[in-house]
This record gives structure tokens, C-alpha cells and sequence, in this order.
């Protein structure tokens, strides 16, 4: 699939998403189109939608048998891509954010855990996040806590 | 024709179909003449006749879980069940005052509600179709009451409408038929729709759009004591002399199609969520009660599994006792498997690549609900809300008006958030405290003068954050089903999967339910064939 269609269905993801909750008819609260917008700056996107999971201090959560990875320190995040294929595509339990984050949120929050979190000061790019997005890579393989 | 092989009986002709045809045809042909439309429920499995010694292992006392102990209970096995919090139910769960909230963050929050008031955090309607669910609610002595699902009486709320100030359902309802049914009379009247229908269907229509829209005899949608009668009157109608009504204003086109309200009116239309609804009477918990009361025996709480194995003759779970440490492990002939997948991911799982890679395959939503406690019911006393939503387009999502004690003194427990997407993973993320604040914050735009005034406590359940299961429901897409649904539910060995995850009815009670029923009976067959 082309850039222009891919990124064109990422931005069409509220649309899509309320199509998908009809079809799988899920209890949800139909309230309609939500007025909830997401920043455009990497901390705050963290704030809005990471820590829900990852927690303020991207420690990650949760007991023996039942973790949140922890974001902070996190060696894979060393290949800048890594974060990236997930918020494209979700892992295990994670969700794709694909329907929440616009690609620019995603450089940028994505940009902001490796920077502030970890020590990998290169940025992720919009140009980073469609590389990704036309090549579809597999999702990394994983236990799901790391 | 030969009298003897034509069915006297609606149910003579199903039992032949059934008998030519199978169960997939049954089932169709009673779509057809009007049963089983809504689930695919046909009755208990009445499975008899387990071999001697049989035994299953069921982990999970979720509402699959426990069905699946129930039924096989009864068709002969020897039962055990694994479950890893110290109370039975999963996601059918009710917080009450005295009740403490953990996060996976380590923070505990301890409702104060008052005796008797509730948050339902998970599952909180049944849709009157959900017969399976229904089916055991009954035989287990469950009380229902209605769930009240649709209140004309209620607000639709969007930021951007109205200047912000919320809207009488009835009223945006009422004048979204009415403007449509003005434009769609001009359109026909105006020839437009001419080669679409004939002369009888156009008449036909337009009376349809006068008499629905509560047009004029202009064909106008106006403010007058015939729209009034649905929209509501200025003055409503009295006694004596000074009982004449007056008619209220209706809402300009524009002003109507940015409240969005079509969005509610096509909810209400959903399959699940139409009129009668219902809920468990004191708590949706107590439907996990019932189901726990059958097979309580077979439980062992507060056990958390640590790996499942499983070779030609059995499988092992290994646990630890989640409070004193203690280590074992039990094994049975089968086990049926009902940990949601964010877990089981988690788990040393001796199945095949295909079963792994579907569970590997299942993100889960999130949601955050949030039960504000007040002193008295002002939504009643001031504003006439009997039970029912509010709808907003922040992140709260809704708030919803208790369907139980209605006219009774004392506090009582709304719903102040129904969060989901953005606005859910906003929630989530902050402290309970901040929670409650912007629960309190967004929802004082219903009921200004009373929300903070009378509000006394607030207990938030963000699901993302529930240490046993970190996440909502499973969310399929059609491409992930296509790939992985059958590999998920098909026996690995003498493992089978069982809850919503494993169900084409995601998230609900009845999906759970369904998924162990088919479960079981697999699993059964296969034990007798083997």
C-alpha cells in the first residue's frame, strides 16, 4: 500500500474507528465524535496518552506475571524504529494508536521517551514514521514486559 | 402431497430442518420464523455422560469460567478452578463503600460510598436479546430490574453547540426529524425525487414526513403546539383557567446539526443497547455471585498461574499463592483456559505457534469509569432525570442517572465517566484525586448549580490500570480475525480458550458466556473421542 493511502487511513482513524465499534458491537458510551484533542508536543502527548499505561515516570506497572513494560531505560528503544512499528501496529496487549495519533504526534511523542526517558538524542521524524509506516515491518517478538 | 412429512408445528419443522440440515440451518431458519435473531443461544449444552475420573482444569472464575465449571460440573467431570484475585466474577464487578480500588501503579483508592450505592466499573446493561446470559441469571436466582436506557429527558452536550449550554434530548431529537422532514417534503414537492419513486410511494412519503416531522399543514416545521406536544411546551399544559399550553421555539437547522444528536439517535437504534435493558438488582456483581454460588467449592482464589503445560495425558498448571507465596501446581485431563490475553501473554503457555500467535495478536481497549457520589438526587428533584445519559463530547464521554431506589432520600452514586479513546487514556493517566476534579469539572455542565455542591465522594476505575488485567476488552479487527480468530478458539492439544476474547460478541456478558458453552461442548466431544 502506497504513503498516500496508508497515512491517508491513519488520518481517517476516527471515522474508521467508529465504523469498527458498530461492527463489533462493543458497549461504548455513543456519545459521537469526541472534542478530546491530543497535543501536538511530545510531553504533553506522553501525558494525554502514554502514562495511562507506562505511568508519569515511564517506569511501567503492574506485579510478577502482569507488567507494563517500563519505557524509561528501555534498550530497545534504542532502534529508533522500534517505538514506532508499535504505536503503528501494537504489541500483545498494546494498542496501534493509528486511530489517535496523527503521525507528527506520534515523531514527536516518540521523539520525547527516547530523549527524556533514555539517552538517544536523534530524533524520530515525520519522514522516520512513513518510512515505517510504507515498509511494515513484522512487530518485534516479545513476553510482553519489556 | 404426503400429509406425514410436513411439519404440524413450528417446532416439528425445526426439528426437521435440524435433523436435514444440521444446527447452522436450524439456527438460520429460525431467524427466519423469528427466534434466536439476536444470539446464538439455543439452551443449556446438556452434556451427559463424562468418563469416569474425567477431570477439568478451568482457569479463571470470570463468568466463562465459572459456566464452563457449571456445565461440566454437570456432565460428569471433576472440576477445579484457578482464579487469580481473592473474589469470583473478572470484569463483573461492582465497587462498593468500604471496597479498596488497586492500580498498577501501586496506589489503592477505598470507596466511602454509603451502604447500598454502587459503581458498576465494567459490564452495567443487558441487553433483553442476551438470552444466554438471561437463561442463567433466572435458573440462578439473579434479580433483574430495568435498566433505563433511553431518557428523552436527559442532555446531549457538545462544546461546540449551542455555545456549550446543553441540550434537552427530546428537544434536538424532535427538531432534527422535524428540519429533515421539511427538506425532504420541499425535495419531493419540488419534483426532485420524481424518477426515484412513483406517484403512490411520493404521496405515501410525503404524508410520512408530514405526520413524523410534525410539519405543518404547509409542510413547515414550525414552533407550534403540535411539535410542542413531542419537543415540550414553554408553559406546559395545566388545569383551569389558566391551563392553555404554550408552544416552545424550535432550534434553527444549523444550531441542530452541530449538537450531532443523530449520533445518539442512531445508538439508540444498535441492536444492544435498544429498549428493555436490564441490570442486576444491588450491583452488577451480583450476577458473579450467583454463578459463584454453583461451584464456589471448586475455587481456589488469590492463585496466580505461572505456566501451563500440557502432554499426552494431561495438563499442569503451576501457581503461587498470590498472599502467602506458596507455590503448587494441578492437574487435570483438560483445561479450559479463560485468561484474558494480556496476561496469558505473560505466561510460560505450552500451546502451538498458531494459538500463541493469535493471543499475541489481541490489544485491549481501555476505559475509565468513574462513580461520583451525591447527597441528594437533584438530577430527579430539579430536573426530572429518572434514570438514563447525558451525553458530552469531553472525555468523560457521559454521565448516567442510577435506575434503582428513584424518589428516595439519601446519597446516591452517578455515573461520571464513561471515558474511551483519547479522552479515556486522558483519565487514566492522571491520580484518582485529578480524576475526580476534571469528572467533576466537565460534568458540572449538566447540573451547574448542584454537581459540586452536593457531590460527597468519587471512586475512578481505569482499566488500563487493573492489575489483573490491564486492559478492557480484546479488540479484533477483520484482518486479525481472519488471521488468528479460529486459530484462538480451536483445542490446542487439550487446552481450549474461552471468554469474550473468544467470541464475536467482544466485551459483552453473553459473548463470555457463548464462547464457554461452544467450549465445553468441544471440549467434551473431544474427551469422549479420545
Amino acid at each position: 500500500m502506497g504513503v498516500i493511502m496508508r497515512l491517508g487511513a491513519l488520518g481517517l482513524g476516527a471515522v474508521t474507528l467508529a465504523a469498527a465499534v458498530g461492527l463489533r458491537a462493543q458497549d461504548a458510551p455513543g456519545g459521537g465524535p469526541s472534542a478530546v484533542e491530543v497535543s501536538a508536543e511530545g510531553r504533553q502527548v506522553y501525558e494525554q496518552i502514554c502514562q495511562a499505561c507506562h505511568m508519569a515516570d515511564a517506569m511501567g506497572g503492574g506485579g510478577a506475571g502482569a507488567k507494563i513494560p517500563a519505557l524509561a531505560g528501555n534498550p530497545r528503544l534504542a532502534d529508533k524504529d522500534y517505538g514506532t512499528i508499535i504505536l503503528l501496529k501494537g504489541r500483545g496487549g498494546m494498542p496501534w494508536f493509528s486511530d489517535i495519533l496523527t503521525p507528527e504526534q506520534m515523531a514527536a511523542v516518540l521523539t520525547y521517551v527516547r530523549g527524556h526517558f533514555n539517552d538517544y538524542k536523534d530524533p524520530v521524524t515525520l519522514a522516520d514514521v512513513e518510512r515505517v509506516n510504507v515498509a511494515s515491518p513484522p512487530v518485534p517478538d516479545c513476553n510482553c514486559t519489556q | 402431497m404426503d400429509d406425514t412429512v410436513m411439519p404440524q408445528t413450528r417446532r416439528d419443522l425445526l426439528r426437521m430442518i435440524g435433523t436435514t440440515g444440521g444446527g447452522l440451518a436450524m439456527y438460520q431458519a429460525m431467524t427466519v420464523l423469528g427466534h434466536a435473531a439476536e444470539t446464538q443461544f439455543t439452551g443449556p449444552p446438556m452434556l451427559s455422560g463424562a468418563r469416569k475420573g474425567a477431570s477439568v482444569l478451568v482457569l479463571g472464575a470470570g463468568l466463562a469460567g465459572m459456566l464452563a465449571a457449571y456445565e461440566l460440573t454437570k456432565a460428569g467431570y471433576k472440576v477445579t478452578v484457578l482464579e487469580f484475585q481473592d473474589r469470583p466474577g473478572g470484569r463483573n464487578i461492582s465497587i462498593r463503600g468500604g471496597d479498596k480500588v488497586a492500580e498498577t501503579d501501586g496506589s489503592v483508592q477505598d470507596c466511602t460510598f454509603a451502604p447500598g450505592n454502587y459503581l458498576n466499573p465494567g459490564p452495567w446493561r443487558i441487553p433483553h436479546h442476551h438470552r444466554t446470559l438471561l437463561h442463567y441469571c433466572k435458573q440462578f436466582g439473579v434479580e433483574l430490574e430495568p435498566f433505563i436506557q433511553l431518557n428523552h429527558n436527559a442532555f446531549v452536550h457538545r462544546t461546540k453547540a449551542f455555545g456549550g449550554k446543553p441540550q434537552r434530548y427530546r428537544e434536538v431529537a424532535t427538531d432534527f426529524k422535524g428540519h429533515v422532514s421539511e427538506l425532504m417534503a420541499k425535495a419531493l414537492n419540488a419534483g426532485s425525487l420524481d424518477d426515484k419513486l412513483t406517484k403512490e410511494d411520493k404521496d405515501k412519503l410525503l404524508v410520512a414526513m408530514r405526520e413524523w416531522g410534525m410539519l405543518d399543514k404547509n409542510m413547515a416545521y414550525t414552533s407550534d403546539l403540535k411539535v410542542s406536544g413531542q419537543r415540550g411546551y414553554d408553559k406546559a399544559p395545566g388545569g383551569g383557567v389558566g391551563g392553555a399550553p404554550t408552544p416552545s421555539t424550535v432550534n434553527s437547522l444549523p444550531d441542530v446539526l452541530a449538537s450531532n444528536v443523530w449520533t445518539q439517535m442512531g445508538f439508540f437504534f444498535t441492536n444492544v443497547m435498544q429498549t428493555t435493558m436490564f441490570q442486576p438488582k444491588g450491583g452488577m456483581d451480583m450476577i458473579g455471585k450467583g454463578f459463584y454460588r454453583q461451584i464456589a467449592k471448586m475455587v481456589r482464589l488469590n492463585t496466580r498461574v505461572t505456566a501451563l503445560s500440557q502432554n499426552a495425558t494431561g495438563v499442569t498448571a503451576a501457581w503461587e499463592d498470590a498472599k502467602t507465596g506458596q507455590k503448587g501446581s494441578t492437574s487435570a485431563d483438560y483445561c479450559v483456559c479463560t485468561i484474558p490475553a494480556t496476561i496469558l501473554n505473560q505466561i510460560e503457555l505450552q500451546v502451538g505457534a498458531p494459538m500463541k500467535a493469535a493471543l499475541k495478536a489481541l490489544p485491549y481497549s481501555n476505559s475509565v469509569k468513574i462513580g461520583l457520589e451525591m447527597r441528594r438526587r437533584f438530577w430527579e428533584e430539579d430536573y426530572s432525570i429518572y434514570g438514563g445519559h447525558s451525553f458530552t463530547d469531553q472525555a468523560i464521554g457521559l454521565i448516567s442517572y442510577p435506575n434503582n431506589n428513584f424518589f428516595k432520600d439519601g446519597p446516591a452514586v452517578l455515573l461520571g465517566s464513561f471515558a474511551s479513546g483519547a479522552g479515556g487514556y486522558q483519565l487514566a493517566g492522571m491520580t484518582h484525586a485529578k480524576r475526580i476534579e476534571a469528572a467533576l469539572e466537565q460534568g458540572s455542565v449538566f447540573h451547574p448549580a448542584e454537581y459540586r455542591k452536593e457531590f460527597v465522594s468519587g471512586t475512578s476505575y481505569a482499566w488500563s490500570r487493573a492489575p489483573w488485567i490491564m486492559g478492557c476488552c480484546a479488540t479484533w479487527t477483520e484482518e486479525s480475525r481472519a488471521a488468528h480468530y479460529q486459530n484462538l478458539c480451536a483445542m490446542d492439544g487439550r487446552i481450549v480458550m474461552a471468554g469474550e476474547h473468544a467470541s464475536y460478541y467482544g466485551c459483552w456478558m453473553e459473548g463470555a458466556l457463548l464462547s464457554s458453552l461452544d467450549a465445553v461442548t468441544r471440549l467434551h466431544q473431544r474427551a469422549l473421542a479420545g
